[in-house]
């Protein structure tokens, strides 16, 4: 039962994770309808920043940990958000409207740019990182087996959460999610009542970077490396939470993204490990065929 | 109720989406060889009644049978899919046209042919070896094919990509592509529409040997009253999803709940306009 | 019309020609380079590494970020100046008749003339080993263009999966020949065969999907398929991969230097040349196979019937198509040539690991599909040329290679989306057979 109850709290706290990328891929394919095979690269870039910020503010002499962090955050966010933005600019902007295949082929060679450049700027060997923050609580202590949470887990719970209701208010109060609502619906009709579409969508891919640069923060101080693959397999894992919460809904993305990080969990706690990843793509495909609409998604009438 | 002369009996069809009733307890016949339309003003209903009886929508209730010359009838509500086309022998058009754009006219009506050719084709193994019963078989489909496209006055446009005909053209050209499916029933999505006045009675002049020389009953959605009125031996009106009338033509253009349905205004409204000095 | 001689070959459509708007140029260079300076502040101006303990040590690299900033300031630059002289993109230019006739001619007779070529590559260059096992790789490769044509260039499904197939053909070759024995002429049909049913175990569970969404189930096979071959270690290996597959023989002859091999049963002194153009000819009689069976199938009805399903599915089922059979005919179809290539890449190399069954060898091959114009049997063949010959001339610079590959899809959906080749030919024609323009060509969405 403690054994359960520690895979439970390991599998929010990856679940949060997943959750914050899959955000940004249901934002995205909410509103140009395509799936950013890129954005599981930009975590990874996120990562990378923010384990490059600690480095510079460890060794320059800065000691107090929330400012590190802090720091850290803001910096990763905003600096991996422009990633982002440059990506939309440069690869889908002109693309927007071309055929259906040629954004998904483009945010696929985007994505090969990404992990080719980080292997490059940093060389190919993975960077580990001594743990940031440590300690913890003991929860129970009953002989068998003890179940902690750790500070890490804390944190990363904590952040997601605050980020959550930032985002949900970003959505439904402010002009920007309005706009980004009615890009959602009909883009051509919100360009006619004065929306920018272009700023939109521009900014919906700066905030899915923004919130993946914090999933990249947060695995980093939960697992203390980053690796240029990493965002390939966790990029799948999430476009999974988000189709499993229903693209397009955010409240979704993030059922979703739990969901996984439980299920990964639970499947590498009481099965095994090395097939893991396996079992989050077929999840995927079994969500694909029996739910194409997830849970909290809107089913679609096909139009004759 | 069928007596040989009825090919299509809808009965008490039904069609839910959710909340929505789009088409409520709509019993109508279409008599073999003959040219009934359904018409009503938009929203009515029309379209989804098509998709039904072609097995785009399941029907939330009713039932609809589909007689053969030989008797045999067929529940279309239990077909789906392609099988209304193949088994059930009814074939339709789309309001948007859907023709292959990429490919050419003669290309676009051989496919039409596809299963007949399928099975000459001995599921494609004697095809591949090029035996002589498919090679027949190939050139009696390029027969066919040239055939409609001279009945329908394509046939120097044969080699041109269907997505470059101009719009008359291609609406005849789905047309013949539905033909060439050998169809005992041609479910028609509103051919007349944008069409103009000199096309529009090509059309009708198409439809009426459609169904004089190759015995073909036809079920047409349509908007155009000319069209309507000259081709149509029945007509079914539909409102709300609903029918609100029935009989021939010159029945339903006289019929007071028709013209209220079409002005969207009430039915005493409607007499009294048409009793105060039409 | 231009009276003989060559001419300019372009003309601008607008009269005007007005001077490049120095201002704007700059202010966008500016801003291309601050941005620049951003993005590559930390990844580039920082470089961290494992240290000799264990810890992450890091040196500064500000020489290499300024020279990248001024890269980006001066490349914009020259981009604009060159968006301005060549229009954007998509500008219709005027061609004289003269060179559209030279140009079809030349057309025409490509693909003729490159056939020739490649019987005679090896006679050519017999000696030159080098070139040989070059060609040999972009065979392979164009036979897996062929293949992953018939699934996405003619049937619009997309498939960015592929590799599982060619994964299949070659563990299933490699472990009936080290287990069993077989020969490989026996395991090529084998091959062919499990990968076909491979094909249509994918082709089931994916009838209903769409777009974006059939390509990343069908990925996500891919990917299940490489995990499955690394963890399941008992059946191949695993990591380790299987080893000691047995090279091909001439219908039973070995081309080995004993009394038993075809050198000696030729009289002719034996070099170890001679495998590697049998290899040759092997790979190019199969990739000839794919491409004969491909043409033929397109003029019978079920290749029609996958053209019309990229065209306009519902269109389809309203002739009385068989979507299911018709999807799942295309995907096993696909994965039989996958599995034969994947064979015979088992028997060239004697030895196979998960490691070349990547998602980047899904995305090479789907590149080269869509390159070529998707649908295209020449086309492909040019864009496998293309890309692995211009592979090989990166072969200094390892580690820039998917940099540049990733660069040059984006480069190419923005500029060809369409491919190179910008037209198909129909398959049956009454008068004249004339191509149809791409535009006019659907993609399909799966």
């Amino acid at each position: 039962m403690d054994y359960f109850a520690q895979q439970l709290i390991n599998g929010i706290v990856l679940g949060s994770i997943y959750g914050l990328i899959a955000i940004g891929y249901t934002m995205v394919y909410g509103i140009v309808g395509m799936i950013n095979f890129a954005h599981g690269d930009i975590f990874m870039i996120g990562g990378f920043i923010a384990l490059i910020s600690f480095l510079i503010l460890v060794s320059i002499g800065l000691t107090v940990v929330p400012v590190i962090l802090l720091i850290v955050l803001l910096v990763s966010m905003a600096i991996t958000a422009l990633y982002g933005w440059t990506v939309e600019r440069i690869a889908y902007r002109p693309l927007r409207h071309s055929f259906r295949l040629a954004p998904m082929l483009s945010a696929i060679g985007m994505s090969f740019v990404l992990i080719n450049y980080s292997q490059i700027a940093q060389g190919a060997r993975v960077k580990p990182v001594p743990p940031i923050i440590t300690g913890g609580y003991t929860l129970f202590d009953r002989g068998g087996f003890v179940v902690r949470l750790s500070n890490v887990q804390i944190i990363v719970v904590v952040t997601t959460i605050v980020l959550l209701l930032i985002f949900t208010w970003l959505v439904s109060r402010t002009r920007l999610g309005r706009d980004m609502r009615a890009c959602e619906q009909d883009q051509t009709m919100a360009a006619l009542l004065g929306v920018d579409v272009d700023r939109t969508i521009s900014m919906t891919f700066v905030i899915g970077a923004a919130l993946a640069a914090v999933a990249g923060m947060m695995y980093l101080l939960y697992y203390g490396l980053v690796d240029f693959y990493m965002g390939f397999v966790a990029g799948i894992k999430a476009f999974t939470a988000a189709v499993l919460g229903g693209i397009g809904s955010l409240p979704g993305a993030m059922l979703g993204g739990l969901a996984i990080g439980l299920i990964e969990t639970m499947w590498s706690a009481y099965f095994s490990v090395e097939y893991k990843d396996v079992a989050a793509f077929s999840i995927l495909i079994i969500v694909l065929i029996f739910m194409p609409t997830g849970l909290l998604g809107r089913p679609e009438v096909e139009k004759v | 109720m069928s007596d040989g002369k009825t090919i299509l009996t809808v009965d008490h069809l039904a069609m839910r989406f959710g909340g929505i009733v789009a088409v409520n307890d709509l019993s109508f016949e279409a008599e073999r060889r003959k040219i009934t339309a359904l018409i009503g003003p938009n929203g009515a209903g029309k379209t989804t009644v098509f998709n039904c009886i072609t097995g785009f929508y399941k029907p939330s209730a009713g039932s609809m049978r589909l007689t053969h010359d030989d008797g045999r009838a067929i529940q279309l509500e239990r077909l789906n899919d392609f099988r209304i086309s193949k088994q059930a022998k009814v074939a339709r058009t789309f309001q948007n046209i859907r023709l292959f754009p990429g490919m050419t006219a003669l290309e676009n009506l051989m496919v039409a042919q596809h299963n007949a050719l399928m099975l000459a084709s001995g599921l494609t193994f004697l095809g591949l070896i090029g035996a002589p019963s498919w090679r027949t078989a190939e050139k009696r489909a390029i027969e066919q094919s040239t055939q409609w496209l001279k009945r329908i006055g394509l046939l120097e446009r044969a080699d041109d990509a269907a997505g470059n005909l101009p719009y008359g053209d291609q609406r005849r050209l789905e047309i013949a592509r539905a033909m060439c499916t050998e169809p005992a029933l041609l479910c028609l999505d509103e051919p007349a529409a944008g069409l103009n006045v000199r096309e529009s009675a090509a059309l009708s002049e198409l439809l009426r040997s459609i169904r004089t020389d190759h015995g073909v009953s036809i079920l047409l959605i349509e908007h155009d009253m000319s069209v309507v009125m000259e081709i149509s031996d029945h007509v079914v009106v539909m409102d709300h999803g609903v029918k609100i009338a029935e009989g021939s033509p010159q029945d339903v253009r006289d019929d007071p709940k028709v013209i209220a349905a079409y002005l969207g205004a009430d039915e005493e409204e409607a007499i009294a306009v048409m009793e105060s000095g039409t | 019309m231009t009276a003989g001689g060559v001419t300019a070959p372009v003309s601008k459509p607008t009269p005007a020609a007005r001077g490049p708007d120095a201002a704007f140029i700059f202010k966008k260079a500016l801003i291309s380079a601050l941005v620049a300076l951003v993005l590559f502040s930390l990844m580039i101006g920082i470089r961290t590494e494992a240290g000799p303990t264990g810890q992450l040590i890091y040196w500064t690299r500000f020489d290499d970020l300024a020279e990248m900033v001024a890269a980006v300031f001066f490349g914009s630059i020259a981009i604009e100046l060159l968006r301005h002289w060549w229009g954007p993109v998509g500008t219709v230019r005027i061609v004289p008749p003269e060179v559209t006739s030279a140009l079809a001619l030349a057309r025409r007779a490509i693909a003729p003339l490159l056939l020739v070529f490649t019987f005679l590559v090896p006679v050519i260059f017999y000696n030159q080993r080098y070139i040989l096992d070059l060609g040999i790789l972009v065979l392979t490769y164009v036979m897996l263009g062929w293949g992953l044509n018939v699934v996405v260039g003619l049937a619009g499904l997309l498939d960015l999966g592929y590799v599982a197939f060619y994964a299949v053909g070659a563990y299933s070759y490699a472990l009936l020949a080290t287990n069993f024995g077989l020969s490989f002429w026996v395991c090529l049909p084998l091959a062919g065969i499990l990968a076909a049913l491979w094909g249509v175990m994918l082709g089931f569970p994916v009838l209903r999907l769409r777009g974006d969404y059939l390509a990343i189930v069908t990925l996500a096979f891919g990917e299940i398929i490489r995990l499955v071959i690394i963890n399941w270690q008992s059946l191949t290996g695993g990591p380790n991969g299987v080893s000691g597959i047995p090279r091909p023989t001439l219908f039973g002859i070995p081309l080995t230097s004993g009394d038993d091999g075809l050198a000696a049963k030729l009289g002719i002194e034996f070099s170890p040349t001679h495998r590697i153009v049998f290899l040759f000819y092997l790979i190019l009689a199969l990739a000839l196979l794919t491409n004969w069976v491909t043409i033929r199938l397109r003029r019978l009805p079920i290749g029609r019937a996958w053209e019309a399903l990229r065209e306009d599915e519902v269109a389809c089922r309203a002739l009385g198509i068989n979507i299911t059979t018709t999807k799942l005919t295309a995907f096993a179809t696909g994965a039989m040539f996958g599995g034969f290539a994947g064979a015979f890449f088992a028997t060239r190399q004697g030895f196979i690991s998960p490691e070349s069954f990547t998602f980047q060898e899904s995305a090479l091959v789907l590149a080269i599909v869509v390159l070529g114009g998707m649908g295209s049997q020449l086309g492909v063949a040019l864009a496998a040329l293309a890309m692995i010959g211009g592979f090989e001339l990166f072969r200094g610079l390892e580690q820039y290679r998917m940099l540049v590959f990733g660069v040059a899809m984006v480069l190419l959906m923005i500029w060809r989306p369409r491919g190179l080749i910008g037209h198909r030919a129909p398959t049956v024609y009454l008068e004249h057979s004339q191509a149809i323009s791409s535009d006019l060509v659907k993609e399909g969405h799966g």
